[in-house]
């Protein structure tokens, strides 16, 4: 590709909104697709095939829940014979073995389960439903077939104190990689963070455990973190920066930067079925208006990090300060950081003798 | 970790070479550069790195995949054409690239 946009890697299919979970922290927009409004096998084909063009290597399946769509063995050979690497991201509801089997033989490459705690009861809380041993049964299952297997643990205040239980589930399994994701606070999580932003002890404890298990597991498992930013000291590279590595395609076909970009008001995404994806990628204005430095304001337009994180998160920035090009309140440099500084200050655990409360959730609820 | 001499590495599941040649949207086939495809993670490959993923198969022992380097790159020091391999091959092993059959 030209005109020195670098290609995209990877394509983040967002292929329904429907999901039998309804997690807390879910990434999906507040707004979420109806079922009607869905890309069908052959419009999702065809954007495997304008992904590969462009330069993506790998597409992650993902949703809501994208076993939830009864065309996925399709979808996993389409994306297959476009030359694509293909990653489930999964709850692993509604999956059976024969399905699972058949899914492994269309071409599957990589499997990423869910789990929402190391306890049923707890992960079950969290969900809002009863999954956690459907769970077990998978990690079972994909023992005696030929597929990459991670498991996924997203990390928040209440299961960030059972790390040493998921490492064990983890270590008993055939999973390859483990992730330990804390909580981005974003859609669902924006809306529930006060009960899920871990306190700076906790976060302290679980890092130390994680550093050590990481050396100990090398050679078997690869063991991955991700920090809450709210307490880091510089802004993550949001999406490896904004329009540089990933596309994401929502389920009704709008192109996205990354998961949140429709917060920020006055963004015009670009639909895949009017536009191909690489016109998309190069062109539009939503994935040209982040791009480089020029939109940037100071501390990060002469900072010396600003190749390396891009000013953190715009969707953030916009959530957090108002102003989507602002610098990340996240970062210790950034004018707003005061208001993450009074977020943290509210954060403190009861004291231990007392039996914690069930926090008034507010769940994800599943598309019509 | 070092790799044992008489061991056969093995892609591990869901690592795997891409296809040397695609089909564009357009009907014709372009050359691709070869990568090795890994949960989360691209690995670019060319020359030595590709020779040695490419025996990766579990039909070859670490010392077939040596020799046989060896007389490629004959121009280097055999041992320090060992020495690279076994470097190589204890990193994608550490990746979670690579499993080793033991015979």
């Amino acid at each position: 590709m030209n005109s020195g946009i670098p290609n995209p890697l990877a394509l983040i299919a967002e292929l329904t909104h429907r999901c039998p979970l309804h997690c807390v922290y879910c990434s999906n927009p507040l707004e979420l697709q109806a079922r009607s409004n869905e890309l069908s096998t052959e419009e999702w084909s065809r954007v495997f095939r304008e992904a590969a063009d462009s330069g993506v290597l790998q597409a992650d399946f993902t949703g809501g829940e994208p076993l939830a769509r009864p065309d996925l063995i399709e979808l996993v050979r389409a994306a297959r014979a476009a030359g694509l690497y293909v990653s489930l991201i999964t709850s692993g509801l509604p999956l059976d073995e024969a399905r699972l089997g058949t899914l492994v033989e269309a071409g599957l490459d990589h499997i990423q389960l869910s789990f929402q705690a190391a306890r049923e009861e707890l992960a079950n809380e969290i969900c809002g439903t009863v999954a956690h041993a459907q769970k077990l049964r998978v990690l079972d299952w994909l023992k005696r077939h030929r597929v990459a297997v991670t498991l996924n643990f997203v990390i928040h205040r209440r299961n960030i104190d059972q790390i040493a239980e998921m490492l064990a589930l983890a270590e008993s399994s055939c999973a390859t990689r483990v992730e330990f994701a804390n909580v981005q606070y974003y859609g669902w999580a924006f809306a529930n963070r006060e009960h899920l932003l871990p306190t700076r002890e906790q976060l302290a404890r679980s890092v130390e455990f994680l550093k050590r298990a990481e050396e100990r597991l090398r050679g078997k498992i690869r063991v991955e973190f991700v920090v809450p930013d709210y307490y880091a000291k510089f802004p993550k590279a949001c999406m490896g920066g904004w329009g540089r590595k990933l596309i994401l395609v929502t389920p009704s076909g709008e192109a996205l930067p990354c998961h949140a970009a429709q917060v920020i008001p006055g963004l015009r995404f670009e639909n895949v079925k009017e536009h191909g994806l690489r016109e998309i990628w190069k062109n539009s204005e939503a994935f040209q208006k982040f791009r480089g430095e020029e939109w940037m304001q100071e501390p990060c337009k002469s900072c010396d990090r600003r190749e390396q994180d891009f000013g953190g998160c715009r969707c953030q920035a916009f959530l957090l300060a108002g102003d989507a090009a602002a610098t990340d309140p996240v970062c210790s440099l950034a004018p707003q950081r005061s208001k993450v500084d009074a977020i943290l200050a509210q954060i403190i655990l009861p004291p231990a003798a007392e039996t914690p409360v069930k926090p008034s959730w507010i769940h994800r609820p599943n598309p019509a | 970790m070092t790799p044992e001499l008489n061991s056969y590495p093995r892609l591990a599941p869901g690592c795997r070479l891409n296809e040397s040649t695609a089909s564009r949207s357009q009907g014709e086939k372009t050359q691709q550069p070869r990568t090795l495809l890994m949960p989360e993670r691209a690995l670019r490959l060319n020359g030595p790195s590709l020779e040695i993923v490419e025996r990766c198969d579990g039909k070859h022992t670490v010392q077939q995949i040596v020799t046989e380097l060896q007389k490629i790159y004959s121009e280097a020091a055999p041992e320090k054409v060992e020495l690279d391999i076994l470097g190589y091959l204890g990193l994608l092993h550490d990746r979670r690239a690579l499993d080793f059959d033991i015979a």
